[in-house]
């Protein structure tokens, strides 16, 4: 069984700050780290290897220093790591060729696992169009998924629904946070892992063409938050008259 | 032209009020897409469609298919705006259709306007701490609206649209549906509700939860929601009570949050409240920024004696 982990390198959105006078985030110095999902989507993979065998390969469109986050999930159980570096401008589609391409040069997969959507952006698109790209069935929103020998069987949740679907492969799934519980690795996983191979590849060498974004970011703007923050902490009951008395001022309690 | 398409009928009435802003402006018609059956094609005319497409398929939906159809039917009418309703299997046909059509997409947008005669988006990115607006470099431009950013246009019955029945070949996708089942529900809806209490880690064990649905029941609202741990994690409520990035995201009048800390995620979902109210026993506690009025103290406390003041307030 050969399995792909697309993982992407995020700022750690817990430790964003933002500026009080704009109002903007402050991006610069806040740690880095593998998102959420793109963990559980490793885990998932480990579980399935661990049943089945197989490789495990890490590929990451990311900066240079992500070679620091793909050692930990070199550490939680992966093979073999990929990092392929963006070109300058990239937006969804220009990031989801290179994981594309990236997999197309990797050659034999079975399945290929990303994260339902990355915790910074949130859009849930690349696994989508990686799946599309090469032309493979799609899984989204995963949060069950078992393996026999030539297919798989996996539960999507769509919050009101739960969908049952049976793929053969090449498959891709993205995953849920429910779906299990990452591991951590252990000392002697973290010391082991330094000897597994991390291969830089190109951007050029992975797809034929030069590629250009779609989408153009204009601006990221700070959201104002127009709240009143009149907080009681004083005696308990005074406390709670004092916002009854104004929740039925503000005409909330009709 | 501009198309409008999701798998929820209500959605879909939503985009078209977008959807026949953005073609009046553009000079250009407006599309709707059925796939499925037909049954609300009428309603979609009376709601501003110029056009309903009606594809008839007992297919379920699998993106990979669905988006074959989409993907004839953009071609076939030179759509150059798409508007996709942002549920689920909405954002993962909207990716898929991008990919095979080489442009760009912008997933849950809470504005599309034309800025200069470029359609512009706006979504809200780094869990709740920016808004992000982008531009499209390629057509189609493909967008996908979250459900109650719009309202659905008043039902004109003199608007006048053509219904055409298409039958449209797909690539069938080698998987197979083998089951779809209505998840455990409570029959709560927290995106239409108009107050609601809600609970977080706050809560010591499951049944404390009638503390918070009796205040719920004396402001009227009836209506509970809670944050990820409590429907994810715990599984004391439903996933329909859960308010947040990835659960549901409400506009009440009035939202109270009980023992929630405020993660920015979970914020995400209740930002658009009108009314913020947070009661929390940590006077640092991120909820705080987000409320209009805060108690500090245990809810445990705060909580009896709230409902019983608003119940004798309310008469």
């Amino acid at each position: 069984m050969n399995i792909i982990v697309c993982a992407k390198q995020v700022v750690d959105v817990a430790e964003i700050k933002v500026d009080s006078s704009t109002m903007k985030p402050i991006l610069a110095g806040v740690p880095k780290k593998i998102s959420d999902m793109d963990k559980n989507a490793l885990e998932e993979a480990i579980k399935i290897k661990e049943k089945h065998g197989g490789k495990i390969t890490v590929l990451t469109v990311g900066a240079p220093d992500a070679k620091e986050q793909i050692k930990e999930l070199l550490a939680m159980g992966a093979d073999e790591g990929v990092l392929v570096p963006p070109p300058q401008h990239a937006d969804y589609h220009v990031v989801s060729h290179l994981l594309a391409g990236a997999i197309k040069k990797i050659g034999s997969y079975d399945i290929v696992l990303c994260g339902e959507a990355s915790i910074d952006m949130f859009s849930g698109q690349t696994g989508p169009r990686i799946a599309g790209i090469l032309n493979i069935p799609q899984i989204t929103y995963a949060r069950l998924i078992t393996v026999e020998k030539d297919k798989l069987v996996s539960e999507r949740d769509l919050g009101d629904k739960s969908v049952t679907i049976e793929s053969p492969f090449p498959v891709l799934l993205t995953v849920t946070k429910e779906i299990n519980q990452p591991r951590l690795p252990s000392l002697m996983q973290i010391l082991a892992a330094s000897s597994k191979p991390i291969h830089e590849w190109p951007a050029t060498g992975v797809t034929g063409e030069a590629l250009e974004p779609k989408i153009q970011t204009m601006d990221i703007k700070g959201i104002p938050s127009q709240r009143k923050n009149i907080i009681y902490q004083d005696d308990l009951d005074q406390s709670v008259h004092k916002l009854v008395d104004e929740l039925a001022k503000v005409g909330v309690l009709r | 032209m501009v198309l409008v398409y999701s798998d929820d009928k209500r959605l879909t009435l939503e985009l078209l009020h977008k959807g026949s802003e953005l073609a009046k402006e553009l000079q250009k018609k407006l599309i709707a897409v059925a796939i499925g059956h037909d049954a609300h094609a009428n309603e979609f005319v009376s709601h501003g469609a110029d056009m309903v497409v009606v594809v008839e398929t007992p297919q379920l939906f699998k993106a990979e298919e669905y988006e074959n159809i989409l993907e004839a039917i953009i071609k076939e009418h030179h759509v150059d705006v798409v508007l996709i309703g942002s549920n689920k299997n909405g954002k993962e046909l909207a990716a898929r259709l991008a990919a095979k059509l080489h442009t760009g997409c912008v997933i849950d947008c809470t504005k599309v306007y034309l800025q200069e005669k470029k359609l512009t988006t706006e979504r809200i990115v780094y869990s709740g701490n920016a808004i992000a607006v982008e531009q499209f470099t390629a057509r189609p431009q493909i967008v996908t609206v979250p459900s109650k950013v719009f309202d659905p246009l008043p039902k004109n019955e003199h608007h006048k649209g053509e219904i055409v029945k298409k039958s449209i070949e797909v690539a069938h996708s080698p998987s197979k549906i083998l089951k779809v089942e209505e998840m455990k529900s409570e029959g709560v809806n927290v995106e239409d509700a108009e107050i609601i209490v809600s609970c977080g880690r706050g809560l010591k064990k499951k049944e404390d939860i009638r503390l918070v649905s009796e205040l719920a029941d004396v402001l009227k609202g009836r209506t509970v929601g809670c944050s990820r741990p409590i429907a994810a994690d715990l599984k004391w409520l439903s996933e329909d009570h859960w308010i947040g990035l990835s659960g549901h995201k409400v506009k009440p009048k009035l939202y109270i949050a009980c023992g929630i800390s405020g993660q920015i995620q979970h914020i995400a979902g209740m930002r658009d409240s009108g009314v913020v109210v947070a009661i929390n026993k940590d006077p640092e506690a991120l909820i705080f920024k987000s409320a209009d009025y805060g108690i500090v103290g245990d809810l445990y406390e705060v909580l009896p004696r709230l409902t019983t003041a608003i119940k004798e307030k309310m008469g």
